[in-house]
């Protein structure tokens, strides 16, 4: 796991410009760095060593050095495809996995994508056919953005190595921070920054001949929902979903360094660290954050897995002031707008991790996707069973069992509970209709965006540019199906796995692996029929039937408890910082032209004043708040967002 | 009297929910949640207002949106109970 820049065309100074992208991304790879300058392209590399340590440099290039790559993150399944190639011939010069990608790709072309089983992005010069292709795995693990300038193809880990060009500067692109402020990050193409975009997962870029084409080269898939379920034996589904996350767990402890895991007390993380306890006889390490206050604290449950693991485990407490004083650099990091605090305690948690000594841990992220943990899934559920009787003043009790955790919403009507979830309102044929009622009240946020950016604006609707990129199988799905589409294929690489993950583990260069979202247990998952994921109202049944003899009961029979952090008040009151007042100001505010400068100073003292903030305003204070730490780290404040496009 | 307390529901919307933005056109019959002013959180603020503005206590069975999803809902159910004992 590292990180790498390059370009494809013609640059003056190239060594330089690739040094400097590569300083710029240093995080990534604190352990080496390499660069590599061909007529017409370059490569360069910042390494985390984690397999073949003595002899895995990048850039790399073959034995005849007329292929080159430079790759982040892991191929899991390297030591069998090594010995697949062996046999046909293929002579190794490192131990590493990076060499079996340049084998594969001189073997099979683009075509070796789908023999990978792995978190990668990649890009490969290959001199012959003067083209240089660039790749990302399948779910979106790791990061890879490019930009066209001046006729060059550039393209690098993460989009401030892309502004070390000569030339380019950052622009807040406003419609990136409408679908932020809508559906939680920008859609994929589209990043944060005008003009710059990411390499959609499981797509794969060919530049070549003064063209690019772009593709992709695995879509998720769920069956129709009248076809026949294709497992329908839930003993047996059980089983092979326990031999299939045995085995992603097993290849993904592979590494000449220690792996260790998080450990957040939840079901998914505690199945992981169970799994990977019998794989390290040397012992295992667990990590996990804990909080002061109780509503988001599962220090109990961390405690209660790692001793009955006998795991040596460590935490790190998230006190009052540290989400803000970590805040503008876990925007440095994410590289955009965020609404929500989360990932600051992860930036903490990755640091623990890497001070203890490690660099690579496991994760329980993904199974809220593959398996239908997230409470989303169920509200759904309820939703449409409201909707069935939309006079009931008993059914919308059950949205109170599914938010314990917001304020407020315990002491609500039945029929302000109806209202709230827009239950019986969303047609239910709506392709976003698992959805309508997040991204409802997500963009009611919009209420403090300036005058002038509205009417930029004022023509696009985010969720509905969201539903326009639906595939066309997308109706013929079951309802669970289309929601976990939408959580799987936009939230989880768009926020989850970036904002949260890559971006929050390499600020301080851990790696982080992913049992859940092995492609082999994803395509498994897709074909168990609704009923098996999500039994009623709980979540995960299967995932539970199959690990039941990992975890203690307590653990295993745990409801889903949504990972969050303290919002809007880990910036006020007591020990308030300089550069919240400062960033928040009326002038700031009028400075960067985006929001209503009054209304925002109206916000931060409601967020001042009172004890308890809803959604709308906690969600509103953490998104101006990150956009303005935003301009000030990639612009200067001074610098206005780009015209709508 | 009706004109004073829709007054004063109106300029704590606008305040509390709107953040002061005037140039939001805030129709009278206008659902607060249809129209995401208001969340679950918000409720609870705007019940405290009423029972802090005007005296009234209210009963679990007044918080619905019936009585308190438009200014003018808000205003109508204010005036018939200024005086009046809260249901249960």
């Amino acid at each position: 796991m590292c990180g790498f820049g390059g370009y494809f065309g013609a640059v003056p100074e190239a060594k330089i410009l690739l040094e400097r992208m590569v300083a710029a991304i240093a995080h990534r790879g604190p352990d080496e760095n390499g660069v590599f300058v061909d007529e017409g392209a370059g490569l360069a590399h910042a390494r985390l060593s984690i397999v073949g340590l003595g002899d895995g440099q990048q850039p790399m290039s073959d034995e005849t050095g007329e292929l080159t790559i430079a790759f982040n993150g892991e191929i899991f399944n390297y030591v069998e495809l090594r010995k697949e190639l062996r046999a046909k011939g293929r002579r190794f010069r490192t131990s590493s996995d990076t060499e079996v990608i340049l084998h594969l790709y001189d073997v099979m072309g683009e075509e070796c994508l789908a023999r990978l089983n792995g978190d990668f992005s990649f890009a490969i010069w290959d001199r012959r056919r003067q083209r240089m292709m660039l790749a990302r795995d399948r779910m979106g693990v790791r990061p890879l953005f490019y930009m066209t300038h001046g006729g060059t193809l550039y393209f690098a880990s993460e989009i401030k190595a892309l502004l070390q060009v000569p030339g380019v500067s950052a622009e807040l692109d406003p419609i990136a921070l409408d679908q932020i402020f809508t559906l939680w990050a920008p859609i994929a193409p589209r990043t944060g920054f005008r003009d710059i975009h990411e390499l959609e997962p499981a797509h794969l870029m060919i530049a070549e001949r003064g063209k690019v084409t772009i593709r992709p080269y695995w879509q998720l898939d769920y069956p129709e929902r009248e076809a026949s379920p294709l497992l329908t034996d839930e003993r047996r589904a059980a089983e092979e979903l326990r031999a299939l996350l045995t085995d992603a767990t097993r290849i993904r402890m592979r590494a000449d360094v220690p792996v260790g895991s998080y450990l957040s007390g939840g079901l998914d993380s505690s199945i992981v660290a169970a799994m990977a306890t019998g794989m390290a006889p040397q012992g295992l390490r667990t990590f996990s954050v804990t909080f002061e206050s109780v509503e988001h604290d599962e220090s109990a449950f961390q405690m209660e897995m790692a001793t009955a693991l006998g795991t040596h485990h460590s935490a790190v407490a998230c006190r009052a002031g540290d989400i803000a004083r970590s805040f503008p650099e876990v925007v440095r990091f994410a590289e955009r707008p965020i609404i929500r605090t989360a990932p600051a305690p992860l930036y903490q948690l990755s640091r623990l991790v890497r001070d203890e000594g490690l660099k690579v841990v496991l994760t329980g992220e993904g199974a809220d996707e593959v398996f239908a943990g997230y409470d989303i899934f169920k509200e759904a559920r309820v939703r449409r069973f409201c909707g069935r009787q939309p006079g009931s003043r008993i059914r919308p009790h059950l949205f109170r069992k599914l938010y314990p955790y917001i304020p407020g919403l315990q002491q609500q009507s039945a029929e302000y509970l109806a209202a709230f979830f827009g239950a019986g309102d969303v047609p239910l044929n709506d392709p976003l209709f698992s959805h309508r009622p997040r991204f409802k009240s997500t963009a009611a946020t919009k209420i403090f965006f300036s005058g002038d950016l509205r009417t930029r604006l004022s023509n696009y609707d985010a969720a509905e540019d969201l539903a326009s990129r639906l595939p066309a199988a997308f109706g013929g799905w079951h309802p669970l199906h289309q929601a976990q589409y939408l959580e799987s294929r936009f939230l989880l690489p768009g926020y989850i796995l970036s904002s949260q993950g890559d971006r929050m583990a390499m600020a301080h260069g851990v790696e982080g692996r992913f049992p859940f979202l092995d492609h082999r247990l994803v395509e498994f998952a897709t074909r168990l029929p609704p009923r098996m994921k999500l039994k009623g109202l709980v979540e995960k049944h299967i995932l539970r039937e199959a690990t039941k003899d990992l975890l203690p009961p307590s653990i295993g029979q745990r409801t889903k408890q949504p990972y969050r952090a303290p919002d809007s008040h880990s910036f006020t009151g007591a020990g308030e910082l300089d550069y919240v007042r400062d960033a928040m100001s009326e002038t700031r505010i009028s400075d960067s032209g985006l929001f209503n400068a009054k209304a925002v100073t109206k916000l931060y003292e409601k967020c001042q004043s009172q004890p308890v903030s809803g959604f709308r305003d906690n969600a509103a204070f953490v998104g101006v708040l990150s956009t303005q730490l935003w301009l000030q780290t990639f612009t200067g404040t001074s610098v206005r967002a780009a015209e709508a496009a | 009297m009706t004109e004073t307390i829709k007054d004063k529901v109106k300029a704590f919307v606008i305040e509390n929910f709107l953040f002061g933005d005037t140039s939001y056109d805030l129709a009278d019959t206008a659902s607060l949640i249809e129209n995401d002013i208001i969340d679950s959180t918000g409720v609870l603020e705007l019940v405290a207002f009423i029972e802090d503005q005007f005296g009234i206590a209210m009963g679990d069975a007044d918080i619905v949106p019936a009585n308190l999803d438009s200014v003018a809902r808000i205003s109508a159910f204010i005036e018939a109970r200024v005086g009046a004992p809260a249901t249960a």
